[in-house]
């Protein structure tokens, strides 16, 4: 066979969005009705992937998040804490259900709003956010056998700020253990994702729940600082940027709200000579283009042992040459669009400065569309600890690569941060894969594996990465006195 | 005539004076002088913040059971020399009974902890069911250098009950003892001095509490405080000076002489939660029957 | 041809291999959408690589010449449809496929060393491939001595892939490692690296009379071990699936992993091979289902 005859190019395989419903106008979810904003204010929010707009969404002002709040509020007095806990806990799997039954548009408008792969929309974020409403259901009755040794209470109304990179599986993991726990919730999405968001306030609706228990509200950041700023609010949980959970953290000090923060991160991600290594290219790929590297826990400062760098780097580089960057709504898309466009500025930032820094780049030759937002899969090699590339968070697919000698060398440079949200380490031996696991300053951290997440299992940070925990009985702990 | 005893700070096993020269009288009940005591500044908290960080690595590496073991000796240690703790807590101004207590309930607090050391894990810590082919478990790790500021209305049971559970949980700690109650502090560095505490894991400061918290919230290398019944302004500032690094700022309003001010949930406000994955290998054909 | 291209020794270590790993990587290749003028294209491909085949006690010359007529007709069902690659066959059948096959360019493989088993000794093996050759054979697919792997004699059966080889000649072996029983892709992957070490022209999963056979995540671990082979020395090793591959969309899924592990370079049947009797049916119904837009009945398509 000639060259030319070998040649097989995948045809795009496109999602249908046939059975998409997506209104023009988007409202305020309140007290379980569609509500206008006061100011009558909207603003577009568009596809990243070609930049047109989906749809309208309503901004809410303070008078719109203080309706939001004593909706909450009656709903939780007069409601919610009342219910029997068995019953609360049927509302929450019968919203588990409905989402399954709407995961394909679920998955369609995530990809739509935000860019993302329908790939992880449709496998992974949409189950997991299914999943998380599953497991969380569960422990409503049970939460004394939770914690034994204490009256358990609930909190009251909480505050719910979720970020745009994962939108409808951050608002299951703030809503759903809160509803868990006996608490009422205001809920605010990112504003450039706010669809999904918007679409599970339609599920909700569907589900019965009771009105006020579940109010979303949309809006820029001053509707963010709103709810963070009203009195009225016993509980606050952000997802989101060290520096915003900062700002947060300060406005809440002299109330009585609690807190917890999942902040930003800059993960080490460590190859052992002994790796099974291209499991661990595999994972590198994984920890740092998973989502555009919109990922608080994103590997994305990777250390290789030196003995095997340069055959790492060769894998990685080869593996990378086979990601496909486009729609992300072609079925075999692996790395759709970045999110904004603020985003992929702050992106083309740091990959400017890491070319000004002296490192080496080397990007995917691939074609990208002319419309949206797209960054190709970036590496640097020759990379310093000290360089801003491998200390400060991107949020996009760019990967710093810096080699060791020693065990010990590395474990001092991966906790050499000021974060500590996840950490990878790949090798074959167990004694040494719990000398890192233990020594690494992190909340999650990945054996053999990255980017793995689950209703089950604690998510959450050390240092600047925040504190509480999100998912599994650790979970409950941040919405209970 | 009595002598009157200088007391010195303890900063990484050893007791040096403050590096800034100044010291103060402490006065007995009826106004007497009875020793002086270092004026710690800010300097001392930086050199005491240097040892805990680097006495963390170690203690918090020490097998669980051995810990156990060195906080039983603290009580043992405590209880060897009550005669000092009862002359210390009478000069300032305790009854021999309530002091008699006071050092009781120290030493049954201080065993209470050490028989925690290798046992909260177990129930902080916890497996998790993932839906995929890994094992999944959550374990409790010591959030580092944790900076106290002691209980000031009490001499000893205070600082003692805040002290315990933060290092019988793996952290080591700069303590800021009370600064009108400050000799027992002293004289149980001594005791832990002498019970096998790795030098570094607990360093005591006395002086002014308004003139050493702010640069202990301040710090970078601090990882969390624990404050005890300090007021409003205080606590707030403190807050505010702790958000730079986001330090865990831990505020109890116990009162420490209740034999109840004590408990797990102490040890858990020092821990953080680390969640660990590893896939499972499923051989094919091995899972039908064993 | 020297007797050994390489020596065991010289042999680099094997990388570990994590299965869960493997498991996750490839049901990314599952989620390739293979659609429209790709999935003809696709089909097309893989109705050119495969090695039609019967291997059964029970095979006889009429069952054989069968074979032989349809894997040179195929374009019978669709004008422009290629032939299969080869059929294959045991020894004693090779000369009947000669013949059957005597206008065609249809390659002829034919299995030796005692398959499946290979439990002969080393002077039958030998025999045996000389007669396959003798016979009319173009390619020969060897079984290595599993047992002699599994107790760690790895020399040995270097040795004796090696001592296939030089009766080969010019003639391409393909060596099978009869991966399920194996037991592990570790030893999956070291029984690749010797095999492609001592002068194996393909490598080959399985005989297809052991399950598992030609899991997906076999042949990944294959395929990358042929990838670092040609990563180091430049050289391309041939990778034949052989057994449980009976549907299209695993056909096309093992395609699509062919491409994104060795490119597509490999993607031509003179590197990639299927080893299966039932495929070629089904790729054939879909095939037409392509074309005419109609789902198919299987009584319309000869099962010899």
């Amino acid at each position: 066979m000639t060259e030319s005859n070998n040649n097989w190019e995948y045809a795009p395989s496109l999602e249908g969005t046939s059975h998409i419903q997506l209104k023009e106008k988007y409202d305020l979810f309140i007290d379980g009705k569609w509500v206008k904003p006061s100011n009558n204010r909207y603003f577009d929010t568009i596809n990243p992937s070609n930049e047109e707009k989906l749809a309208e969404i309503a901004w809410a002002s303070d008078a719109d998040v203080d309706l939001a709040v004593k909706a909450a509020r009656k709903a939780y007095v007069e409601v919610w804490s009342k219910m029997k806990a068995s019953e609360r806990a049927k509302y929450i799997f019968r919203i588990a259900r409905l989402m399954q039954e709407h995961a394909r548009e679920l998955a369609v408008i995530e990809t739509l709003d935000g860019g993302k792969p329908i790939r992880e929309s449709r496998d992974i974020d949409v189950p997991l956010a299914c999943n998380h409403f599953f497991y969380y259901a569960g422990w409503a009755d049970k939460l004394q056998d939770a914690f034994p040794n204490r009256m358990i209470q609930s909190l009251g109304v909480a505050g719910q700020i979720i970020p745009w990179n994962f939108p409808l599986l951050m608002a299951a993991w703030k809503i759903a253990p809160a509803l868990a726990a006996g608490n009422t919730v205001v809920l605010k999405p990112a504003e450039t994702t706010s669809l999904t968001a918007l679409k599970l306030a339609e599920i909700i609706e569907q589900s019965g729940l009771p009105a006020g228990v579940v109010n979303i509200i949309t809006g820029h950041g001053d509707t963010g600082a709103a709810i963070v700023n009203h009195p009225d609010i016993d509980k606050i949980a952000f997802t989101g940027s060290t520096a915003v959970g900062k700002l947060i953290q300060k406005s809440v000090i002299v109330t009585a709200k609690r807190v917890s923060l999942e902040l930003g991160g800059k993960s080490a991600n460590i190859i052992l000579e002994d790796a099974p290594i291209d499991q661990a290219v595999e994972g590198i790929v994984n920890g740092i283009f998973f989502n555009q590297g919109h990922v608080c826990c994103a590997g994305s400062r990777l250390y290789v042992q030196e003995s095997i760098a340069e055959e790492v780097v060769r894998k990685l580089k080869q593996r990378m040459q086979s990601l496909y960057v486009g729609n992300p709504l072609d079925k075999n898309t692996d790395v759709g669009a970045i999110n904004s466009k603020e985003q992929l500025s702050t992106i083309e930032k740091y990959i400017n400065i890491g070319i000004n820094e002296g490192a080496d780049m080397f990007q995917v030759e691939c074609e990208i569309p002319s419309k949206g937002f797209y960054c190709r899969p970036t590496i640097f090699t020759n990379v310093a600890q000290s360089s801003v590339i491998s200390q400060e968070e991107i949020f996009g697919p760019v990967l710093t690569i810096q080699t060791f000698r020693t065990i010990d060398e590395v474990i001092q440079k991966a906790n050499n941060s000021p974060y500590g949200l996840a950490a990878g380490v790949w090798t074959d031996k167990g004694s040494r894969i719990f000398n890192l696991t233990s020594k690494l300053r992190a909340g999650v951290i990945w054996a053999n594996t990255y980017n793995k997440f689950d209703p089950a299992s604690p998510f959450g940070g050390y240092k600047e990465s925040g504190f509480g925990r999100e998912g599994g009985l650790h979970g409950l702990e941040a919405y209970l006195k | 005539m009595n002598i009157l005893k200088t007391y010195k700070i303890y900063i990484n096993g050893q007791f040096p004076r403050t590096e800034s020269g100044r010291t103060y009288v402490v006065n007995d009940a009826e106004g007497n002088p009875i020793a002086n005591v270092c004026q710690s500044s800010k300097k001392d908290i930086r050199n005491a913040v240097q040892a805990a960080r680097k006495a963390f690595g170690s203690w918090s590496e020490r097998s669980a059971f051995n810990r156990g073991q060195i906080l039983y000796r603290i009580a043992e240690m405590l209880e060897g020399r009550k005669a000092q703790f009862l002359e210390e807590l009478t000069q300032q101004g305790q009854s021999l009974e309530t002091a008699k207590d006071e050092i009781q309930l120290c030493i049954d607090r201080i065993v209470y902890y050490a028989g925690w050391c290798d046992k909260y894990q177990q129930i902080l810590s916890s497996v998790n069911p993932v839906n995929s082919s890994h094992f999944n478990f959550s374990m409790a790790e010591p959030t580092g250098v944790v900076g106290i500021l002691a209980e000031q209305s009490t001499g000893l049971i205070g600082f003692v009950s805040q002290l315990m559970p933060v290092i019988a949980g793996g952290n080591s700690v700069v303590l800021i003892a009370s600064e009108q109650l400050p000799l027992c502090a002293i004289t149980f560095a001594e005791v832990l001095e002498t019970s096998d505490l790795p030098a570094g894991v607990v360093n005591i400061l006395t002086g002014s509490a308004d003139e050493m918290l702010p640069t202990l919230a301040e710090h970078m290398d601090v990882n969390a405080l624990f404050l005890s019944n300090v007021d409003a302004e205080m606590e707030k500032n403190t807050q505010l000076s702790a958000i730079d690094n986001l330090k865990r700022v831990i505020v109890k309003n116990d009162d420490w002489t209740k034999e109840d001010a004590q408990g797990i949930s102490y040890i858990s406000s020092f821990q953080e939660i680390k969640t660990t994955w590893h896939p499972i290998e499923q051989i094919g054909g091995a899972t039908s029957s064993y | 041809m020297k007797a050994q291209k390489s020596l065991f020794s010289e042999i680099p270590k094997s990388p570990t291999i994590d299965k869960v790993g493997v498991e996750e990587r490839v049901s990314r290749f599952q989620t390739r959408s293979i659609k429209g003028a790709t999935k003809m294209k696709g089909l097309s491909m893989v109705l050119s690589m495969i090695d039609l085949t019967t291997l059964e006690g029970k095979d006889t010359p009429n069952k054989v010449r069968q074979m032989c007529y349809k894997a040179q007709h195929l374009h019978n069902f669709q004008e422009g449809l290629p032939t299969v690659a080869a059929v294959c066959v045991y020894p004693s059948m090779v000369s009947v496929a000669r013949e059957a096959l005597k206008d065609s360019t249809i390659k002829i493989a034919s299995v030796s060393t005692a398959f499946p088993s290979g439990q002969a000794p080393f002077e039958v093996k030998k025999i045996d491939t000389q007669f396959a050759i003798d016979a009319g054979a173009d390619e020969i697919d060897m079984v290595i001595s599993r047992g002699k792997f599994l107790a760690g004699e790895y020399n040995f059966v270097f040795d004796e892939i090696a001592a296939i080889k030089e009766i080969c000649g010019t003639k391409r072996l393909k060596v099978i490692l009869e991966t399920g029983e194996l037991a592990t892709l570790d030893q999956v992957r070291r029984a690749s690296d010797i095999a492609i070490h001592a002068g194996a022209d393909f490598i080959k999963t399985s005989t297809g009379k052991i399950q598992p056979a030609a899991t997906m995540q076999v042949t990944y671990t294959m395929l990358m071990a042929i990838r670092d082979h040609f990563d180091r020395t430049g050289v391309m090793i041939g990778m034949k699936p052989a057994g449980g591959i009976s549907t299209s969309k695993l056909a096309l899924h093992n395609l699509v992993m062919v491409k994104e592990i060795l490119g597509e370079a490999w993607l031509t049947n003179e590197w990639f091979r299927f080893g299966a009797s039932s495929l070629a049916n089904d790729v054939l119904m879909q095939y037409m289902k392509q074309v005419t837009g109609k789902y198919q009945s299987a009584d319309y398509f000869t099962i010899d």
